[in-house]
């Protein structure tokens, strides 16, 4: 066995000649403990193996009629202490919620209560198979049937479908209950109007479900022009997707309007639930006439997302859609046992017109069990001041930076769980891109840039509930001293970042020649 | 040849039968950077208004629509090598795609580079 290479140190990387710090350059290409990690594949040799297996007495025999491989597969052996190595230095280059605010606008990025992981750990929810009987998994169908329970009450929705494992997928989950609720009638629509003012994945959702998307505009102020909307609404049009709060950070004030004219019309309403956070426990999109939402439970309900985890997004129904929603649900028997609605008992319960289903499951169970300890360790109080929390800090930073970046929305009223700003009076040639290259240097993520596309070089700052005002006073602080040099078109910021641990990135380039296989060197 | 503008930023050049439809400086210099373009088929049907292509940048990616009714008789090949073509050369080697002019009123209802040169600037 060859002697691995163990830092991965290769004799023509050095120091990064555009660092600015100064000092000499180090052999090793590391900075004090910012270490430089190679590509696996350049650590290990696909001759050196890790694991060290006993001889074999068993016969393996062919048993793959000629389909084995004849070559080697190509993959690199390595060490235990060098896998373990290479993966938490890469975790030592990311940057998470647990690292510092993360103010990726639309995004919802709070902190993770390590409660939340202790319950998902138990061995009760942590072990379960979805092919298990289900006798032997009340518990965990009784955590699905509360959790459903929960949203029902938040939301003062009808159902719930649990399956859908995201944001878009509960989208398109109720867009096809919409589609199954309109062809019950014999009323099959071709159009789905979507605001400028919603989610980018809604148009994609309703193109995916077979339906042509028309934009409708938004006001100066940056909400549905309910007009334009009422003027389009017509017997073509199935439903309309709307995200409220919306895109630009603000509550559609007229959502009950809305509503009442698509109905009136025949049409249904789907709502974006992606920024519920801002209005959970003080507004119930039920009451506003919402016939079917998604919730990102790895927003609102705290689970992890982005490289944590996966997302889980439910979608609750109104009585009109109900009948539609997909199996399989939860449901209490008369022996008062909680058991899933499939194709098979459906017709017990009356539920024979389900469109279908989402998944061959019920669902993200890690999800569930995380989202339900948030809901129970907050309770119904403390999920309402998450709301008050997150929109009064969203308000602190706008308010603390709109007389340095344009606020286009800032005289619409109070922002809901973002800040929305534009690039508007940066100086020279400066883009949100820069501010945002800049803000690395800073320790910041950088915030959703470019989008909304209504606002020119948009910047969407959301900081939730989970930061301090100590926390937000030490960002804001960043923030001013970097929209001032953008403002002064500082033309350094072009090169920002200089403290990262690579310097910019040629994004245009690597979008048009995009390399994607590592290929090994002649060598 | 004169040339017309739509309000959604495309530009239409009338040569005989035929028309030459791309983005306007103006379009290109808000995208950014473009990383791709799907252009349409020869012999799609296009209607005026509906989508034609598709152009990504490093911001986003924009819908490209038939600035009249028409038929594709020729797409620019060009730019699936190189993109960059309409950043650098937007209203001449970044041209688009070429189709018929099926409805040569529906022209009428277009800009041209005065009227598009003052909607540009109310932006």
């Amino acid at each position: 066995m060859n002697s691995p290479n163990q830092s991965g140190w290769k004799p023509e990387m050095n120091a990064s000649e555009d660092s600015i710090h100064s000092g000499p350059a180090t052999v090793s290409g590391n900075r004090a403990l910012m270490l430089e990690e190679p590509l696996l594949f350049e650590i290990g040799h696909i001759e050196t193996t890790g694991v060290d297996l006993p001889d074999t007495d068993i016969a393996v025999g062919n048993r793959l009629g000629g389909m084995e491989r004849s070559d080697p597969i190509g993959l690199p052996g390595l060490s235990e202490p060098e896998t373990i190595r290479h993966y938490t230095r890469l975790s030592r280059q990311n940057y998470g919620i647990d690292l510092g605010l993360f103010p990726l606008g639309s995004c919802t990025m709070k902190h993770n209560p390590r409660l939340n992981e202790k319950v998902a750990r138990m061995p009760g929810f942590a072990d379960v198979h979805p092919l298990q009987p289900a006798s032997t998994i009340r518990g965990a169908l009784e955590a699905i049937n509360e959790l459903a329970h929960w949203l029902i009450d938040l939301t003062g929705m009808h159902g719930v479908a649990m399956s859908p494992k995201a944001g878009a997928h509960g989208e398109l989950c109720g867009i096809l209950c919409i589609r199954a609720a309109l062809e019950a009638r014999g009323d099959a629509r071709e159009i789905v109007l979507v605001p400028e003012s919603a989610h980018g994945t809604n148009p994609a959702t309703a193109a995916f479900a077979g339906y042509r998307v028309e934009d409708i505009p938004a006001t100066d102020e940056g909400r549905v022009d309910l007009e334009a909307l009422k003027a389009r609404l017509g017997p073509d049009v199935a439903a309309v997707m709307i995200t409220n709060p919306n895109t630009c950070g603000l509550f559609e004030r007229d959502m009950k309007a809305i509503s009442d004219a698509v109905h009136e019309a025949g049409a249904l309403v789907y709502c974006d639930g992606a920024n519920f956070n801002a209005i959970v426990g003080k507004v119930r999109p039920g009451d506003l006439g919402v016939d079917a939402m998604h919730i990102n439970l790895h927003k609102t309900f705290s689970t992890p997302h982005g490289g944590g985890g996966p997302g889980s997004g439910p979608v609750v129904l109104s009585e009109a859609l109900s009948p539609y929603g997909p199996l399989p649900f939860t449901a209490r028997t008369k022996e008062g046992v909680v058991h899933l609605v499939e194709e098979e008992n459906a017709a017990d319960y009356g539920h024979t017109d389900a469109f279908g289903r989402m998944t061959a499951f019920h669902g993200q169970m890690g999800m569930f069990t995380r989202a339900l300890t948030y809901m129970r360790s907050h309770g119904a109080d403390g999920l309402r001041q998450v709301a008050e929390d997150a929109v009064l800090n969203a308000n602190y930073v706008l308010r603390s930076l709109d007389d340095l970046l344009d606020a286009p929305f800032g005289a619409s009223g109070p922002c809901m769980h973002e800040a929305l700003f534009g690039d508007e009076g940066f100086g020279g040639d400066l883009s949100t891109l820069d501010l945002a290259k800049a803000m690395i240097d800073e320790g910041y993520h950088p915030m959703t840039m470019y989008f909304p596309l209504v606002v020119h070089g948009a910047m969407l700052i959301e900081p939730t509930e989970t930061e301090s005002k100590a926390a937000l006073d030490q960002f804001i602080a960043s923030m001013r001293s970097l929209a001032e040099r953008a403002r002064a078109g500082d033309e350094s910021m072009k090169q920002a970042p200089f403290h990262a641990p690579r310097r910019r990135l040629d994004e245009t380039q690597a979008a048009r020649k995009p390399v994607l296989v590592w290929e090994p060197s002649d060598e | 040849m004169p040339r017309y503008f739509t309000d959604e930023h495309e530009w239409i050049d009338v040569e005989g039968e035929s028309a030459t439809v791309g983005i306007t400086d103006y379009a290109q210099e808000q995208l950014g950077d473009i990383v791709f373009v799907e252009l349409p088929s020869v012999g799609t049907m296009l209607d005026k208004g509906g989508d034609a292509a598709v152009v990504e940048s490093v911001k986003a990616a924009s819908d490209v629509y038939s600035p009249i009714n028409g038929e594709v008789t020729e797409a620019n090949g060009a730019l699936e090598d190189d993109p960059a073509l309409v950043n650098t050369s937007p209203e001449d080697e970044g041209w688009f795609f070429r189709m018929t002019i099926g409805d040569a009123s529906q022209l009428e209802g277009l800009m041209d580079e005065a009227g598009y040169k003052a909607f540009v600037d109310s932006l």
